[in-house]
């Protein structure tokens, strides 16, 4: 586990440079995967835009995906359901698949929410 | 049932296959496997579904210009590539030339969080990716079942399999998935319940310490296919089926005849050998000379040319050349020159199917005219008996179909249990010899007896068996109202024989001189008579002439008395009165 987790984090290099160059440390880098526009995808969409606008406004970094559009990068990125979230940094790496019903509790789970909170 | 509407339908009915070019496997599913649809290959570990897989695939992108998809949950390209190199494969040239595509699917559990619904389409986009990118014909999906252990949700991953499986077949593409084996289902997650139209299980069994690896179809939906299990290996070409009823007996046959290197022995075969191309059992105890025979017909059929291929499983070829050496056979030479090759090999080294596939392999790459395998008992100890009728079955039909002549040792217990024991051996032979001990008189002596000759007129007398320094000698046994004598008791025999003879002749001898000095007795006998008969008649002579001449001086007399008297009877002198005269003295 320990061996594999640099190993995806390289994966997504392009993005993690940039932000380890010039980007603040608390910054949060999400992608969110999706199948098409279907309901589901609507539903995860709207989830992660709410709560990244209430909670981490400008520090979060928001990429949507269709994989329908981009094949190539479901395969880069190992995804086998959608949506799928992947929270890309700070590491480690997280992956949340599903409509992201609740998406708040697992915000809190992984600390996001009281960082903000205290920074602000 | 299935084989009877099979042959009453059409063939045009028949379903379209794909040849999957793993030999022998085709053989079995009469053409591969079923077209455009998805084929379940499920086995225990390591009985070889990722390679049976992977080798669907790449024989497809090599030999039927069909490219593939695979799509691996377990092992990385890199893996996979190094896995697959070891049978010849080069999958990443495959890769570079666009024939194959690999995409590893991994998914770390530990990442992971559920979170809501969700799908596998990111699976299904990719997989679509993949087919899409080269024109794909075949999938590979190993092994789909490690979704079970990453994602959750049993649920939908099963509502996702099924929709993966539909949507492989609208894709149109033979898909193959691998399934690890279950405890009581064929597959620990019950993926056969989705794929349903021809199912594929291999098996890894150890049978007396020899591992052997079986394949079964189990399912095949509408297509005839073999139900047996069939044994099968991984060599260094891929994998090999051995379908053992494959074969028809339909092989062409040669009239031709081959010397067996011993004269005496081709007079007991009608004069001439063997026919080319038929196959012969020599059984034997211990040390009746089997080795010895082989080598002679190994021999006999090199000097002719021919090459001679000698499978050994029990002596090194250096032991062999130099045993035979004492008997006056020179091997030697034979291997130099190429005729001769040796193959030996420890039965138990692997199992039988390997020690086949070996066996086809040395037959492929020399194309011998006669093959020796000594013995065949020795490599029978492998498997179990229907295995081991199976694989001389086929083997002698692999030598038949190529008219080659072969020649099996069988190393016997004695005893009555010899010919039981061969029973299902000697039915597949034309021709069987025996060679057997003969003891008796503090000696055992080696005979040999043509049990069987399919085809031509063969002798059915007892021949012992001599070994010399200048090699086999076969001769006539004593046959006699004591039974049948071998060695120093035929020897014996013959000397007794003799000595009949010459008394016989010393008696009738005798008997001749005995009957010469009858004769000799009775020839004396006669001339000792016929001196007395001699001196009968001389006396008898003696008295007539003496009564013939007193008659006449008697007659003179009278006629001068009867001058003197002046008689006139002058008929005195009469011959009458003078012989009854002469009567009255005598």
């Amino acid at each position: 586990m320990k061996v594999q987790q640099p190993k995806k984090i390289r994966r997504a290099t392009p993005a993690k440079k940039k932000t380890a160059a010039g980007q603040p440390a608390d910054k949060h880098i999400l992608r969110l995967f999706v199948a098409g526009a279907t309901a589901r995808s609507r539903q995860a969409i709207l989830r992660v835009r709410e709560l990244c606008a209430s909670e981490l406004q400008e520090l979060c970094e928001l990429e949507v995906i269709d994989i329908y559009q981009q094949p190539a990068l479901a395969r880069d990125n190992q995804i086998v359901a959608t949506p799928t979230l992947i929270i890309e940094f700070p590491p480690p790496l997280r992956r949340f698949i599903g409509n992201l019903t609740n998406i708040t509790g697992l915000f809190v789970e992984l600390d996001l929410v009281r960082k903000v909170k205290i920074n602000a | 049932m299935k084989k009877n509407g099979f042959q009453s339908s059409a063939p045009k009915t028949l379903l379209p296959k794909c040849p999957t070019g793993i030999q022998g496997l085709d053989e079995i599913t009469g053409g591969g496997l079923p077209r455009g649809r998805p084929t379940l290959v499920c086995g225990g570990a390591g009985c070889g579904k990722t390679l049976l897989a992977a080798e669907f695939l790449v024989r497809g992108a090599v030999q039927f210009d069909e490219p593939g998809v695979l799509m691996a949950f377990e092992e990385t390209e890199k893996e996979l590539t190094a896995n697959v190199a070891s049978l010849g494969f080069d999958l990443a040239g495959l890769v570079r030339r666009k024939k194959i595509v690999i995409d590893y699917v991994h998914i770390e559990r530990s990442e992971v969080q559920e979170s809501g619904e969700y799908d596998l389409e990111g699976l299904f986009v990719r997989l679509g990716h993949a087919i899409d990118s080269i024109g794909a014909k075949r999938v590979v999906l190993d092994t789909l079942e490690v979704l079970f252990a990453s994602l959750p949700n049993e649920a939908i991953l099963r509502s996702e399999l099924r929709r993966l499986f539909r949507w492989l077949k609208d894709k149109g593409v033979t898909a193959v998935i691998t399934a690890e084996r279950g405890r009581e289902s064929l597959t620990r997650h019950g993926l056969e319940e989705y794929v349903s139209d021809c199912v594929i299980l291999l098996d890894h069994r150890v049978n007396d310490q020899i591992a052997t690896r079986h394949l079964r179809v189990v399912k095949y939906r509408g297509a005839l296919h073999g139900t047996n299990e069939f044994p099968f290996l991984i060599g260094d070409e891929g994998i090999s089926v051995l379908p053992i009823t494959s074969l028809a007996l339909n092989h062409k046959v040669s009239g031709e005849r081959i010397a067996t290197g011993i004269p005496r022995l081709d007079a007991m075969l009608g004069g001439k050998g063997f026919f080319r191309g038929s196959s012969i059992l020599l059984t034997g105890t211990p040390g009746t000379g089997k080795t010895i025979v082989s080598a002679n017909f190994a021999q006999a059929a090199a000097r002719r040319g021919e090459r001679v291929l000698f499978f050994s499983f029990e002596e090194s070829p250096d032991q062999i050349i130099r045993n035979m050496q004492s008997i006056g056979l020179r091997l030697e030479p034979l291997v130099k020159r190429g005729l001769l090759r040796f193959h030996s090999a420890r039965p138990s080294l692997y199992g039988l199917e390997m020690h086949l596939a070996t066996m086809f392999k040395e037959i492929t790459t020399f194309k011998p005219h006669v093959v020796i395998i000594d013995p065949i008992t020795s490599l029978m100890d492998c498997g179990t008996n229907s295995e081991n009728k199976g694989m001389i079955t086929r083997l002698i039909d692999h030598l038949k179909a190529g008219q080659i002549t072969s020649l099996f040792t069988s190393l016997t217990q004695g005893g009555h249990a010899l010919q039981q024991s061969e029973a299902a051996m000697s039915s597949l032979m034309d021709s069987w010899l025996l060679l057997q001990d003969y003891e008796g008189n503090g000696e055992r002596n080696r005979v040999l007896y043509v049990l069987k000759a399919r085809g031509m007129a063969h002798s059915n007398q007892i021949r012992e068996f001599l070994i010399s320094d200048r090699g086999i000698d076969l001769v006539d046994a004593y046959i006699g109202p004591s039974g049948v004598l071998t060695g120093s008791a035929r020897a014996a025999q013959g000397a007794l024989e003799n000595a009949a003879v010459l008394a016989a002749q010393q008696e009738a001898a005798q008997l001749k001189r005995e009957v010469e000095r009858k004769r000799e007795a009775i020839e004396r006998q006669i001339s000792g008579l016929r001196a007395d008969y001699e001196t009968e008649a001389q006396e008898l002579r003696r008295i007539a002439e003496q009564v013939g001449t007193s008659t006449l001086m008697l007659t003179s007399e009278r006629t001068a008395s009867g001058i003197l008297r002046q008689a006139d009877a002058k008929t005195v002198v009469h011959p009458r009165s003078r012989a009854r005269n002469g009567k009255v003295h005598s």
